[in-house]
């Protein structure tokens, strides 16, 4: 990767030593987008989205709810995606990609069973119920569960990678298992109300609400990984001296504070 | 304003005001937990990684394995 011809391409950053700063430069202008969506989007949902017509005001759940439960599937499909890169082309940095990811992706799959909980009560009469969606969604996280605690349980960095990635890779079958659920078998859960190829079957207002916040969840993502990897990076790659000069450069910082 | 008569109409949305700011805070407090998490574990590794750096030399850290006692302690 470090082949001169090389350097001024994309692959440049998959070099851990250049991708450390770039995360860095990148990752607070992502969370500075994701405050911007999310106080929009909130403004969208509670202000601007009219009043449901069957559900009244509970339906407002919905733009958390779906932003979450897609970058939960989303995630771990990326994660699976890293996985194969790292399995293919032994880049450890696709590895590290693929563990600071997992967290979110955990994070987003609590909130979407959460959110679907407490939206579930009062229009479903219940909490949860073993349907095919809500159960596909919770074996998601106990798939995010089982990666996070494989990865941080073997020591040896490279085995642990490349478990995590064999994990990562067959779970990424339960996600069109989820998605397509509510199609495949008679669940309680609704159908899509959002897809490729119908007209979204919501107040336009309503679905661009729930788009700004998808956005704002990906920019968060993006942000907050950004920033794991790179402690990631620091903790694998310490007996580099490019990571030496890092430290020292952050020892002054803090000794300049005190 | 339009959605809403007052403020407190809007913050019992409907009598739903549990489900749905039951949904919004914990979403909300679970990123801010992750986001201060985050932000933590680079302070500590960064201390760590220095004391690790002090520890073994700065030259030797180039070369040699972490001792695990060190690395591992206060993951």
């Amino acid at each position: 990767m470090n082949a001169p011809e090389r350097s001024r391409s994309l692959f440049r950053f998959a070099a851990p030593n250049n991708f450390y700063p770039l995360a860095g430069r990148l990752a607070p202008w992502f969370a500075f987008a994701a405050l911007v969506l999310t106080l929009a989007g909130l403004w969208l949902g509670f202000f601007v989205a009219p009043t449901d017509a069957t559900q009244g005001q509970v339906y407002r759940v919905i733009f958390i709810h779906v932003p979450a439960a897609w970058m939960s599937m989303f995630i771990y499909l990326v994660m699976a995606l890293w996985s194969a890169v790292g399995l293919v082309m032994n880049t450890r940095l696709s590895f590290v990609m693929s563990q600071a990811l997992a967290p979110t992706g955990a994070m987003f799959c609590f909130v979407a069973l959460w959110t679907g909980a407490l939206w579930g009560k009062p229009t479903w009469g219940a909490y949860w119920v073993w349907d095919a969606r809500l159960t596909s969604q919770l074996l998601l996280l106990f798939l995010y569960f089982g990666f996070i605690a494989l990865t941080r349980a073997i020591e040896d960095p490279r085995r642990a990678d490349r478990a995590g990635a064999i994990i990562a890779l067959v779970g990424a079958v339960n996600v069109p298992i989820i998605y397509f659920s509510v199609q495949w078998w008679n669940t309680l859960h609704q159908g899509a109300s959002v897809s490729l190829t119908k007209a979204p079957s919501m107040a336009t207002t309503m679905l661009l609400g729930m788009l700004v916040m998808a956005i704002a969840a990906w920019m968060y993502t993006i942000a907050v990984v950004l920033w794991r990897a790179r402690s990631m990076i620091l903790e694998r790659e310490r007996h580099t001296e490019w990571v030496g000069a890092v430290l020292e450069h952050e020892a002054q910082l803090k000794g300049g504070r005190a | 304003m339009a959605q809403w008569e007052s403020w407190s109409a809007f913050w019992d949305m409907g009598g739903a005001a549990f489900y749905v700011w039951g949904s919004y805070g914990l979403t909300f407090a679970l990123m801010a937990l992750e986001l201060v998490l985050v932000l933590r574990r680079r302070k500590d590794t960064v201390t760590r990684l220095l004391r690790w750096r002090r520890a073994v030399g700065k030259d030797s850290a180039r070369k040699t394995g972490a001792p695990v006692s060190v690395m591992e302690s206060e993951t």
